[in-house]
């Protein structure tokens, strides 16, 4: 098992760097200037010039990935020019080890901006979780076992409504309703627990993290139900009910075990893609997490904030995939890892 | 010691079936998976049911375990076990009479089995269901002495492990433990060879012929393999479309059958233990639709006897011809059906 | 295992023919390990227009041997010669020229028929891919091969699911017979059948065999069918065979004490004879064959090896690995090879 851990580890660090190249490569392949971009009104050639420099943009892509590979590991400073450095040492930013870039437009290391960030979406992205899991599963529960009854099917129906919708249709619909018009819940504004505490960071949280599950619950339900059904289907659970069981006990320890397995691997996948930003629900409600700032950096250019989000991102997708691998080891006793 | 009485009165059996009819709602129709079933089973008896897919035979014993509670299927007559009638007890009445005076073996050891959760578990908590005062240790014990019982080598190491990692023939020897964990009265095993390899279904049903003695229970053995039952059975009943077509000793069944479905059973497998026949001789045509059933006697349409002139076998539904304790259900007089057998069926070593 | 017939040609002969699939090591580098052996050095030849039975019980190789001849599977040694030409690893087109020679009857007559695909196609399915028209036309000829298997040619657009199990399995055969082949490898084509069934089908194969010339290798578990088709018998056991004969004699007189357990094992309809019989019990679980048992590998459950051998006996049975005998018309891979001590059936 732990052999198999770090064989995955590995493999998971080479596909991240793999990544980064990847969206260096496409991002040096498109036909605007992105040194332009970091140049302003008054921009001249020898400025724009000495910009790219700065940037690394004259660089060929593999020496920039290099570059940037090694700031990972030891550090770096921005812009690298030992002779500027020496000349006026005040104008080179250090950026210690884990080095993700440096932010040209915010003029901040790639790293200060994902820590502010990061917990944003984070937040969201676990609240949402949380209340997606609770209800899709639980109904996923309920309509299976109400199989054809009309609970069965408005639990369905519903949540295919929500599925049908886009998520900024839903959002803003929330939004206006909920917040604006009729005042149920306050107008979100997220606030971290250092500034507002528990209360208030929940406050903020709870429309986004539900438009969110909405959009996930009718997946879950769907998958919830085929999978208790299918076990239902089982001859082990004929067994339980042959032991004479409590129907409790049956659905419980037999049932759920089963069926709940395969969703845990699903509901892994999902949260981990999550945690690197949700694009829409934070547009919405404009909330300055990692989903918009990766917007916001594509359209400007600015490639180490962008290669630092994907970085984050696929970090988290890949970790996921991995800890729910292992998972499936210790719920299934037939997984065995060597 | 077996009487094969198909009445409609009451007995003094353990199991006592009368008219049991199972039928579920499908896309295509209603299936009459069972259709109007009697026999009677008594303590310490065994009963091989024998049928091919579609029979009815497995229908029954979920009927009887009361499985088809809770689904879309319609169970009616009646079965009764020690004088109470199963189909009109409450949920919680049968449930707690499952598993602790009815047992089931099921045909895949595999399948039927928790993957998840270890052997001596799922057979701890069979026994704990109905001993709920039961101390842990003294639970464990028993459940060690049952593997022991069963043949498993080591229980104190296999109680622990899953049913991956025991062998076919280990999995159900842990299935037959659950089963017997209880000591039941009855035992229902539905087709609990036929996933096993020919050497360990030797020695399963060995082991079942071993075990009924210690314990004395009524055994139902549901199969579609009739040298399965020649050794077990007292009693055979010879299912056909959801209908018993003929009941009787496993003599009778085997020495004198007079249903011509039994006779094409018995003449269609290939036989090690008799000279062997250049031609196979298989029964023609395919089982019934359960759906819509053929009119009349349900096994006209294959059989090679049928006269529908003189017998009427495509519009009569036969009725089961008792005599001399042997019920066939058939329209051919019981001489002819004698003459017939003597005269085309039976080989020299029978 | 050779037997050659003099009298009659040999149509497929195999020689030291071995399966084995791979296993990785644990550990942060995989390395190969000990491979599975399935098929581990079986030797044996068909003669034209007889069917050769291969009977064993699950784990035995008999699947996997019938799908390495056919190569189906690449073999991992040995060699298999088709009317006298080497064809071990051909592949390609050379292959697929192959295959209007040989095919395959499968046993699960649902998972292999494509469910999308109807009846007519799926038969036809062969002359596609072979880029053959018959004379009269694909559809025509196809409809006539239904009709000789016993489906109906009207059901020529149905879909498999519209089908009972036995009149798959029909499908099954008339994709099977439908180039005419020479050879086929029938791998349990009856054992998902019930018994009224599968004695039509059987019968079904034996009318095909005469009219078409066929030969067959028929890999079954069930010891009475193999009988019943057989004209020569392969016994395997853990990748090897145990014992080879004529039907008869292998049935009359078995001399291969696995041989003696399998067929004493087999329940016969008869309860009188049931209950006089005396079994002859293998003891213990079916070893790995990633580990086979060192020397013979039936040794560990082998109820000779456990009752009648002495110490020094047993020595060689645990070192020696049997040469295959001739004794009489057997050819036995056992050092103590023999008649059993009771009647086995």
């Amino acid at each position: 098992m732990f052999a198999y851990i770090v064989r995955r580890v590995a493999a998971g660090m080479v596909m991240i760097l793999a990544m980064s190249l990847v969206t260096m490569l496409l991002f040096f392949a498109s036909p605007a200037d992105p040194a332009r971009y970091t140049c302003g009104k008054n921009c001249t050639p020898q400025l724009l010039e000495q910009n790219r420099k700065a940037l690394g943009y004259d660089q060929p892509v593999l020496s920039y990935w290099v570059d940037f590979t090694k700031g990972i590991f030891v550090g770096s400073e921005f812009p690298k020019d030992p002779a500027l450095k020496k000349s006026a040492p005040e104008t080179i930013a250090d950026c210690p080890a884990p080095c993700l870039g440096y932010s040209p437009q915010s003029s901040r290391p790639v790293r200060d901006i994902i820590v502010e960030k990061l917990p944003v979406s984070a937040s969201l992205a676990i609240a949402a979780f949380i209340m997606w899991m609770i209800a899709g599963v639980g109904l996923g529960i309920v309509a299976a076992l109400r199989k054809g009854s009309i609970v069965d099917r408005a639990i369905v129906g519903s949540a295919l409504v929500f599925y049908a919708f886009p998520t900024f249709f839903i959002g803003l619909g929330l939004y206006v309703f909920l917040a604006l018009k009729w005042g149920i819940v306050p107008v979100p504004a997220y606030t971290s627990i250092a500034d507002g505490g528990v209360g208030l960071w929940l406050q903020g949280l709870f429309l986004p993290a539900l438009t969110l599950a909405l959009v996930y619950i009718a997946g879950y339900i769907r998958l919830t139900r085929a999978f208790v059904l299918e076990v239902k289907g089982e001859d082990y659970l004929r067994t339980a009910q042959a032991k004479g069981l409590t129907s409790g006990r049956i659905l419980f320890k037999h049932t759920l075990r089963g069926a709940l397995t395969p969703i845990a691997t699903v509901a892994g996948l999902d949260l981990g893609g999550l945690l690197g930003g949700t694009i829409i629900t934070e547009q919405v409600f404009n909330y300055d997490g990692l989903g918009r700032t990766a917007v916001m950096a594509a359209t400007t250019y600015d490639l180490p904030v962008t290669v630092g989000i994907v970085l984050v991102a696929a970090t988290f997708v890949i970790t996921a995939n991995i800890v729910v691998d292992v998972l499936y080891a210790v719920i299934d006793p037939r997984v065995k890892y060597s | 010691m077996s009487t094969w009485v198909p009445t409609e009165g009451t007995s003094d059996a353990l199991l006592s079936v009368r008219d049991l009819k199972v039928t579920f709602p499908t896309e295509d129709g209603l299936v009459k998976a069972v259709n109007g079933l009697t026999f009677d089973l008594n303590a310490g008896e065994t009963l091989g049911i024998v049928g091919e897919s579609g029979s009815g035979k497995s229908v029954t014993s979920q009927a009887i375990m009361g499985l088809h509670r809770g689904t879309r299927a319609k169970v009616e007559g009646s079965i009764d076990f020690d004088g109470k009638n199963l189909l009109k007890l409450e949920d919680e009445e049968l449930r707690v009479m499952r598993g602790r005076d009815i047992a089931m073996i099921f045909q895949d050891p595999l399948s039927a089995l928790h993957p998840y959760y270890t052997v001596g578990n799922q057979i701890i908590e069979a026994y704990k269901v109905h001993h709920g005062s039961a101390s842990k240790a003294a639970v464990r014990a028993h459940v060690i002495d049952m593997l022991e019982r069963v043949g498993i080598p080591n229980p104190q190491k296999r109680i622990d492990q899953y049913p991956h990692e025991f062998s076919g023939g280990m999995r159900q020897r842990a299935m037959i433990a659950m089963a017997l964990v209880n000591s039941p009265r009855l035992v229902i095993a539905d087709e609990p060879t036929t996933a096993l390899d020919v050497t360990v279904q030797a020695q399963i049903l060995d082991l079942l012929i071993d075990l009924q003695k210690d314990i004395n229970a009524a055994i139902i053995i549901i199969t579609h393999d009739l040298g399965v039952v020649a050794e077990m059975a007292d009693k055979i009943m010879v299912m056909y479309g959801g209908k018993a077509v003929e009941g009787g000793t496993a003599d009778q069944t085997f020495y004198s059958p007079e249903h011509p479905y039994t006779w094409g059973l018995l003449q269609s497998m290939p036989r090690i233990d008799r000279e062997r026949l250049d031609r196979l001789r298989p029964i023609p045509g395919n089982p019934p639709s359960l759906i819509s059933p053929p009119s009349g006697c349900a096994f006209h349409t294959r059989c090679a006897y049928r006269d529908d002139e003189n017998l009427g076998c495509s519009t009569i539904v036969p009725e089961f011809d008792v005599q001399d304790w042997h019920p066939v259900r058939c329209l051919i007089p019981a001489p002819k059906r004698k003459a017939i057998f003597d005269t085309e069926i039976r080989t020299p070593s029978s | 295992m050779t037997t050659t017939h003099p009298e009659s040609d040999v149509i497929l002969e195999v020689k030291d023919l071995q399966k084995h699939f791979p296993t990785r090591t644990s550990g942060i580098i995989r390395r190969a390990s000990d491979p599975v052996k399935a098929v581990d050095g079986i030797s044996f030849s068909v003669n034209r227009g007889e069917t050769l039975g291969l009977v064993g019980e699950s784990g035995c190789g008999k699947s996997t041997a019938g799908r390495t001849m056919l190569q189906l599977l690449e073999p991992t040694g040995g060699s298999i010669h088709y009317n006298g030409r080497d064809i071990t690893g051909v592949h390609g087109a050379d292959l697929r020229k192959l295959r209007t020679e040989m095919q395959m009857v499968f046993q699960d007559p649902y998972g292999s028929l494509n469910p999308r695909q109807t009846i007519g196609t799926i038969v036809a399915a062969p002359f596609d891919i072979q880029g053959i028209t018959p004379d009269g036309g694909v559809k025509a000829e196809v409809q006539s091969l239904m009709e000789r298997v016993g489906l109906n040619p009207e059901h020529y657009n149905r879909y498999p699911h519209e089908f009972s199990g036995g009149q798959r399995q029909r499908i099954g055969i008339a994709r099977a017979v439908a180039l005419r082949p020479k050879l086929i490898v029938c791998d349990e084509p009856v054992s998902a059948l019930d018994v009224s069934i599968q004695a039509q089908v059987v019968n079904l194969l034996e009318d095909l065999q005469t009219e078409y010339d066929l030969t067959y290798v028929f890999v079954a578990h069930d010891l009475s069918v193999i009988r019943h088709i057989s004209d020569r018998v392969a016994v395997m056991y853990l990748g090897k065979f145990m014992e080879v004969a004529d039907r008869d004699e292998l049935y009359a007189n078995p001399l291969h004490p696995y041989t003696q357990a399998l067929l004493s094992a087999v329940p016969i309809p008869d309860p009188r004879k049931e209950n006089k019989r005396e079994r002859i019990l293998l003891k213990g679980d079916l070893p790995s064959p990633i580990n086979p048992p060192s020397g013979c590998v039936f040794h560990t459950r082998c109820p000779r090896f456990r009752e009648e051998l002495s110490e020094t006996e047993r020595k060689r049975c645990t070192t020696e690995i049997p040469l295959v005998q001739k004794i009489g018309n057997h050819e036995v891979a056992c050092h103590f090879a023999g008649a059993a001590k009771i009647d086995v059936i």
